[in-house]
């Protein structure tokens, strides 16, 4: 019963989502209407690791925690490509995961997003130039938007979600 | 006539692959005389269990019904219903044997000549037709010896392997400790003057000492039991029933161990009358033990038709349950209930011969077809072979016990007969009634997980050998004779409406039961499974129609509702690896792992790993194998122990032959003088 | 208002099944997410989940038989049809002689029977587990639910659900006998089982070396997965009114009045608010056990149903 009190005495702890910072995320491609209607409320997200360091998934990880509470958008993590509407992609794509992201990619029904995290997914980072880098994400799968940050906050990732699906808050 | 046509029919396929021996004109006819043989047997026993509704039949049914040859009651005219299930199971399961066995024996051609076989076929036909016909100790005995002498040939087929030699002789062996004790029954039974017709054993037996009467019934257990493959004389039967040709596997196991179940009834209902409760006590714990115990033996095997064979043990252990359940309310003097258990057991005794049938000929085609029993090698087969996978399915889908097949409603009968259990007056006794509950209910769900994984294993996924990759769809006669099996299946589970009024009206007058009354036959779509004393009530043709029908609607909504009717082929997810072999799948001892080590105080399970390693470093591995064993108990610690025990008396005894003349002339005279000595004595 | 006959109200209440079953799993998740101090989706979020997976397109291994296609159509046939069979709203039921207790465990039996096998057909090493431990648990879970049945044809003089609640209602001191009680504490165990709850499985895992029901389904996308979930969704509903007619039988309508159908309603949504929210709290409390500590747990209530039995048997 000391779990049951502790509960209600720390009560919700989400925070209210602020508009945050435009330069950070980028909008490759403006994502069609019928798909925003169709995630808009329900979204299933694949988070796929293509060699990056694991700050961005820690980051990520906050975001099925409380605080940040992707759930109360529809948001959730899914075990399967193929039950993903979305793909979270992080690193500078790595040589060896060049193939899996692309199967990854393959195993997912359409229609699909993609949204890659990190200045490594964008640009390379700091691994650009190096021998076991493929291509940043967009060279190996169509990016619908990037999230820049070293690593981002879970508050810029959740946004470059919403705004894949055209949910953002904008600032007043 | 029928009777006469049927004997004529299988003497006709026996000559015919004795004249022929080769070729597709033996196959057919062999065949032919086969499915004749067990047309008419069918037809017999149609016409008795169901009376007489068969308007057109009426004809036949009058010619049969007509006594022939009854000299001193050698074969009964087939007025007892009880015998007539039995002859009927034989007829229904010929047929498709028969059908298979023309595509299944064009395999042997140029290697092995038709003779043998196919003339035992027929003549093992003939005396498993006649058997429950017989009304003498003579004639049953002879066509009881007949039956397990041309099921022995037919099992050493292939007998250039060594372990069908080795299943051969276990099972000769088992046979004949099984007559013995049969004939100690029979001999106990006689009347004073020797006459060995039924109806006189029964009259002879009303007279004797309940402590006689018992040990005639103990020791027909032992005896009819090791043919009906109870444990513990279930040894043999794991090893002779894939050791035969498909089709005779199909035959044994779907029909001949029932024969097992017809002595058990013959003694316990007919001869004896009924007894005490703790008959059918011991034969329902015996029932529920084998139950429970086929079925865990069954799931660690992995050769598919010794996995056939374990399940049979249980499925026998099902239809005990209902026969000792329906002994013991009879005992108790609950004549609905008893009749309920019965028919429970005479419904699956049909049910299992079917679907058993059904997955030893499925087993057969895939044997066939891939050329290895061992599941470990198979896969992806339904694709190459579709029909006999769909048919494969139905077996599978029957033997779990999923509505609505018949498997489903012959076990609900069965727990029914269970849950009227609680009517018991004595308490002590009325708990075993619950713990057969959780026994065959365990059992039916172990079952279940043993058929996914055998069905699985073998036809779903990737082939895992070069075979599997190559195999081919079973020739046509194998497939249709599979397809009639499986519709029976389907028909038998919906039509239990006629079905278990005429089972009860076959139970019906025998020691000391109520005669039942005429019986209708409707078919209404609503009327429920009448089973009077169950404590439920089911309708298995509504339950078909409504999975039919909404299996047609749930696609028909979809298509309404404008759901996306896009579909993209690619391949399977493995977390984005390179690329998929075979062996990156589930086998079949991985797929039952979670089990052994859950039963492993029962299994014993000993692993043993060996591992090459590279020459040039211990970082590499070339590769691992990997060997798990359990432990068969009573193999080794019931017959081992004995059969040692058994040799090593032979082997003292063997000092008699010490090989000199003038010894053998001694034994010789002191056994003429001590018998002329025990005349003398008796004499005077 | 002429009165609807019975016919019309075993589909309604079919159909209500149905309609209800993504929301009450919508409220377990929702009450688990406040119980984790987090706002959560709404309550019809799992509406939503299903209105996108109907519009999205289905991904097949080129390995895959008609099996897997098949596979998701009859988990779904199979589980509608013990929604017919399954006391939700009104007892004399015109289905009530097509099914009883039995037979609803044994259709559910099919449909595990056919997701496990849908599970090993594409050749994924993932869904050969999820069967492998699927068939386990389902297996090891019926003799508990097979005494369950014995106890309360015991008490009830019948299987058809129709009559156990005819029989309680009509003696409610009944519902308070020991042996009731116990088998409810067993059912509920094998509720937890059979519908992957924890602590025998987490639903919400993406381990697959922990999965038992997700793993089977990996492979799914689209329709079929609609299809499945839903299923699930509903067979979650399907025990607890099972639970909750046969052992809490008031409410149910015996009558086929507005009032009392209205009534039934009522009652039923009450039930199963009551049971969403003990099975959330529950959940929050306990940790999933390891795969091999689940059958003690399933032993457990094995005990439980033959201390339900032993005790139906002395009281009478």
């Amino acid at each position: 019963m000391g779990l049951l009190s502790k509960i209600f005495r720390t009560g919700i702890v989400t925070e209210a989502f602020p508009p945050g910072d435009p330069q950070i995320v980028h909008l490759v491609r403006e994502v069609d209407l019928r798909s925003r209607r169709l995630f808009g409320r329900a979204l299933g997200i694949r988070e796929v690791d293509a060699g990056s360091c694991n700050g961005c998934e820690i980051e990520i990880s906050g975001l099925m925690g409380p605080v940040y509470d992707s759930e109360r958008f529809g948001f959730h993590f899914v075990a399967s490509p193929r039950h993903a509407d979305l793909l979270l992609v992080t690193g500078p794509v790595t040589r060896n995961m060049e193939v899996p992201l692309r199967k990854t990619y393959e195993a997912t029904p359409s229609p699909k997003l993609v949204v890659a995290v990190g200045d490594c997914a964008h640009t390379c980072g700091v691994f650009k130039g190096s021998y076991a880098v493929a291509g940043s994400v967009d060279q190996i799968i169509p990016v619908d938007v990037f999230v820049d940050g070293c690593p981002p906050e879970p508050a810029d990732i959740l946004r470059g979600i919403l705004t894949a699906l055209g949910r953002a808050p904008q600032a007043s | 006539m029928i009777f006469l046509l049927m004997v004529a029919g299988y003497l006709f396929g026996a000559l015919a692959a004795l004249l022929f021996a080769r070729g597709w004109v033996a196959r057919w006819l062999t065949a032919a005389g086969a499915i004749i043989g067990g047309a008419c047997a069918v037809t017999l026993a149609v016409a008795e269990v169901f009376g007489f509704d068969i308007g057109s039949f009426q004809i036949i049914v009058v010619l049969a019904r007509r006594p022939w040859w009854l000299q001193g009651g050698v074969i009964q005219d087939p007025a007892q219903p009880l015998s007539a299930v039995f002859l009927g199971v034989v007829g229904a399961i010929a047929i498709p044997a028969a059908l298979y066995s023309i595509g299944y024996t064009r395999a042997w051609e140029g290697r092995r000549s038709l003779r043998m076989p196919g003339a035992m076929l027929n003549l093992f036909l003939l005396s498993m037709s006649l058997v429950p016909l017989a009304e003498n100790i003579l004639w049953f005995v002879l066509f009881w010896e007949g039956m397990a002498v041309t099921s022995y040939l037919l099992v050493m087929t292939e007998a250039e392997e060594p372990e069908t030699v080795h299943a051969g002789n276990w099972y000769l062996g088992m046979t004949q400790f099984g007559l013995g004790f049969i004939l100690a029954a029979f001999f106990l039974l006689l009347p004073p003057d020797g006459s060995g017709d039924f109806t006189a054993l029964a009259k002879h037996a009303a007279t004797l000492s309940p402590g006689l009467k018992s040990l005639v019934f103990v020791l027909a257990l032992i005896g009819f039991g090791s043919k009906a493959g109870l444990v513990p004389l279930h040894v043999w039967l794991p090893s002779a029933h894939p050791a035969a040709p498909s089709h005779v596997s199909a035959l044994m196991s779907g029909v001949m161990i029932k024969l097992g179940v017809y002595g058990v009834l013959l003694f316990g209902l007919r001869l004896l009358g009924g007894g005490p409760a703790w008959w059918g006590g011991l034969v329902l714990t015996l029932g529920a033990v084998s139950a429970l115990l086929g079925v865990l033996y069954a799931l660690m095997e992995h050769d598919l038709k010794r996995l056939l064979a374990y399940h049979s043990i249980e499925n026998i252990g099902i239809i005990f349950i209902g026969v000792g359940a329906g002994m013991m309310f009879l005992s108790y003097d609950l004549p609905a209930l008893a009749v309920l258990g019965f028919v429970g057991g005479l419904y699956h005794t049909i049910n299992h011969a079917c679907f058993k049938g059904l997955l030893f000929l499925g087993a057969g085609s895939v044997l066939h077809a891939t050329h290895t029993r061992n599941m470990e090698e198979m896969g992806g087969l339904i694709k190459r072979m579709p029909r006999t996978a769909l048919f494969f399915l139905v077996g599978a889908a029957a033997i779990s016990a999923l509505p609505p097949l018949n498997g489903f409603v012959s076990e609900w009968v069965v727990f029914q007969a269970l849950l009227g259990g609680a009517s018991i007056p004595q308490r002590e006794v009325a708990v075993l009634m619950p713990i057969a509950v959780a026994m065959l209910a365990l059992a039916s769900g172990l079952a279940a997980a043993c058929f996914v994984k055998a069905f699985g294993i073998t036809f779903l996924g990737i082939a895992r050998s070069h075979e599997a990759e190559q195999a081919r769809e079973a020739p046509v006669s194998m497939q249709v004779a599979m397809a009639a099996l499986a519709l029976a299946c389907v028909v038998l589970g919906a039509a239990a409406y006629a079905m278990v009024p005429a089972l009860g009206r076959v139970v019906a007058g025998l020691a000391g039961l109520p005669p039942a009354s005429a019986v209708t036959v409707s078919w209404s779509l609503r009327v429920p499974l009448s089973a009077p004393g169950a404590v439920g009530q089911i309708s298995p043709l509504p339950i078909l129609l409504g999975l039919a029908l909404l299996l047609v609607a749930i696609p028909i909504g979809l298509w309404l509702s404008r759901a996306s009717r896009a579909l993209r082929v690619s391949d399977t997810w493995g977390c984005g690896r390179i690329a998929q072999t075979p062996r990156m799948q589930y086998t079949a001892a991985a797929f039952a792992e979670p089990l052994r080590r859950i039963f492993a105080a029962l299994y014993r399970p000993t692993e043993d790993v060996s591992i090459d390693f590279h020459p040039e470093s211990r970082y590499f591995v070339q590769s691992i194998a990997y060997r798990a064993h359990i432990i068969p108990w009573f193999e080794r610690y019931l017959y081992d122990p004995v059969i040692d025990r058994v040799i090593a008396w032979a082997a003292r005894v063997r000092a008699i032959q010490s090989g000199s003349l003038h010894a053998y002339l001694t034994y010789l005279v002191a056994a003429l003088v001590i018998m002329l000595g025990l005349l003398m004595l008796w004499g005077s | 208002m002429p009165l609807p006959t019975g016919y019309t109200v075993a589909i309604a209440q079919t159909a209500l099944a149905l309609f209800l079953a993504p929301g009450l799993v919508g409220l377990i998740r929702w009450l688990k997410a406040r119980l984790q101090n987090r706002r959560g989706a709404p309550v019809w979020q799992p509406y939503l989940e299903l209105r996108k997976l109907f519009a999205k397109e289905v991904v097949v291994s080129s390995n895959a038989s008609w099996l897997f296609r098949v596979a998701p159509f009859v988990v779904f046939a199979s589980t509608v049809a013990v929604a017919f069979l399954v006391p939700v709203l009104a007892v004399p039921s015109p289905f009530d002689p097509v099914g009883d207790l039995l037979v609803v465990v044994y259709l559910l039996l099919l449909g595990t029977f056919f997701l496990a096998l849908a599970g090993l057909d594409p050749g994924s090493a993932f869904g050969g587990m999820g069967s492998s431990r699927e068939m386990t648990v389902a297996a090891l879970s019926e003799p508990t639910v097979a005494l369950a049945i014995f106890a309360l044809a015991l008490g009830a003089g019948s299987t058809n659900l129709g009559q156990i609640v005819a029989r309680t209602m009509a003696d409610p001191a009944a519902a308070v006998s020991p042996g009731y009680l116990l088998a409810f504490g067993a059912l509920f165990v094998v509720t937890l089982a059979e519908n992957g709850r924890l602590p025998v499985d987490n639903p919400a895992t993406h381990l697959e070396l922990t999965m038992i029901h997700e793993a089977m389904i990996l492979e799914y996308s689209g329709r079929y997965l609609a299809l499945i979930e839903w299923a699930a969704w509903l067979k979650v509903l399907l025990f607890f009114s099972l639970l909750g007619n046969l052992f809490v039988p008031w409410g149910v309508a015996t009558v086929l009045t507005p009032s009392a159908l209205g009534w039934a309603l009522a009652t039923l949504l009450a039930k199963l608010v009551v049971l969403a929210v003990v099975l959330a709290v529950f959940e929050t409390r306990v940790a999933k056990l390891r795969l091999f500590r689940v059958p003690e747990l399933l032993a457990v209530s094995f005990v439980l149903a033959v201390l339900a039995i032993t005790v139906s048997f002395l009281v009478r």
